[in-house]
């Protein structure tokens, strides 16, 4: 098998141990509000109109996160920190702006 | 989030399945930061973020089953839905703008479809709303290709073995909606009777539609 | 999405996956071409047209000029040890990844 002979990146899946061999966990989920934001904002980010992130570009983001992220945050949470990687790697957005804007937020005891 | 139940899930199993959480409070003020500065330079306004998010709720699986009912009863319907999967769309009402080209892939009595994406999450948003959990989950995305009648028997699907099996791996720029096979028995039955046996899941082709009561 | 004009290959042609492996060179690479199908046999089932390449358009590059894609179909046990018989696998597939069967 070839998936014995090359190391495969992190995201082909396809026949891929140990994962192969798991259940599939059919339990429906709500979507949350938080999932849906993140949803629009990726959209609105990559409208043609705007153009900012490609969704081949989140894709690009996606995989590059290291392996315990890519398996251990939640779907959106992961969009998430891929735009936020990539807004930075553009230049839309800075490092130390978002940090302290995070910080003021925090500051302010804001519920998110 | 409520009503998810772990109990079943013996902790230290490095078999028990990923299970999809809510989002961090850490990922929650991210959202809220990246949001807030992106409208504060004008990228979009406040009102598009809210018009995005009406516009995803809108979207969901009792669209797909409109379509798969007027193709089920309209024959001209069938045939443009295949040939041209986004214009039928349209005609329909489905808002198909700004959204990745669309096959339309039809079950018939020898061939059952099977979709799935290995690489990411590709899924037609358009016409089906956003994934459910499992379809973006990583067992799903390793087994729908290696083991796809495993798959279909874990969600109760008899495929009898004379019938091909296609499983479709949607890689990038293509979405797929299968067209499933009108049920026996549903001769009297119109167009909405129709869409109501079409379920999301006999849309991805694990299962099939529902049977008339 | 454009005519694919030049495309390549045409239905029922039989293709080679290429059995390469960018990821494995140190460089960051987009690629979806499944891993389970490189260096398999297949047959063109439909020229889907012609897309701007995805391996570029992920790094911020046009992806021009627009690569064919196909559909091509493989037999499940053409890719896995005991696949079903009657059971066949499609994938999309830019023409750069594809070449006659040797």
């Amino acid at each position: 098998m070839t998936a014995n002979r090359h190391k495969l990146a992190m995201h082909d899946l396809g026949g891929v141990a140990p994962f192969a061999d798991r259940p599939i966990d059919r339990r429906e989920h709500a979507l949350s509000h938080f999932d849906k934001s993140v949803d629009a904002l990726m959209y609105l980010l990559s409208h043609p109109s705007r153009r900012l992130i490609r969704v081949d570009e989140l894709r690009r983001a996606i995989e590059s996160l290291p392996a315990a992220k890519y398996h251990g945050l939640s779907y959106y949470e992961k969009w998430l920190q891929a735009m936020h990687d990539l807004l930075v790697e553009k230049g839309v957005l800075g490092k130390d702006e978002i940090a302290a804007r995070l910080a003021a937020l925090r500051a302010a005891g804001a519920k998110p | 989030m409520a009503g998810h139940h772990h109990d079943h899930i013996h902790a230290g199993d490095p078999h028990a399945p990923v299970a999809e959480h809510g989002p961090s409070p850490e990922y929650l003020l991210l959202e809220r930061a990246v949001r807030e500065l992106l409208v504060a330079k004008g990228v979009f306004a406040a009102d598009d973020m809210r018009r995005q998010i009406d516009l995803t709720d809108s979207r969901n699986p009792a669209m797909g089953a409109k379509l798969v009912a007027r193709a089920w009863t309209d024959p001209a319907f069938r045939k443009k839905l295949l040939a041209e999967p986004k214009a039928a769309a349209g005609e329909m009402g489905i808002d198909v703008s700004n959204t990745p080209e669309l096959i339309v892939l039809e079950n018939t009595p020898t061939r059952h479809h099977l979709v799935v994406c290995t690489l990411c999450s590709c899924y037609p948003k358009a016409i089906l709303g956003i994934p459910p959990a499992w379809y973006k989950s990583a067992a799903y995305r390793a087994r729908a290709v290696k083991d796809p009648r495993g798959v279909l028997a874990e969600f109760g699907t008899a495929l009898p073995p004379e019938i091909e099996l296609r499983v479709v791996d949607s890689t990038a720029d293509l979405r797929y909606l299968v067209l499933p096979r009108r049920p026996a028995g549903t001769d009297g039955l119109d167009e909405a009777a129709l869409a109501a046996l079409v379920t999301r899941d006999s849309m991805i082709g694990v299962s099939h539609p529902l049977s008339p009561a | 999405m454009t005519p694919a004009a030049s495309a390549r290959f045409r239905p029922g042609d039989r293709v080679r996956v290429r059995d390469a492996w960018p990821e494995e060179g140190g460089r960051r690479v987009h690629i979806r071409t499944p891993h389970f199908v490189r260096g398999r046999v297949g047959e063109v089932e439909r020229v889907l047209g012609a897309f701007a390449n995805p391996e570029d358009l992920a790094f911020g590059k046009p992806g021009l000029p627009p690569q064919p894609l196909y559909h091509v179909r493989f037999s499940q046990p053409e890719l896995w040890p005991g696949g079903g018989r009657t059971d066949t696998l499609t994938v999309d597939i830019y023409e750069s990844w594809l070449e006659a069967p040797r």
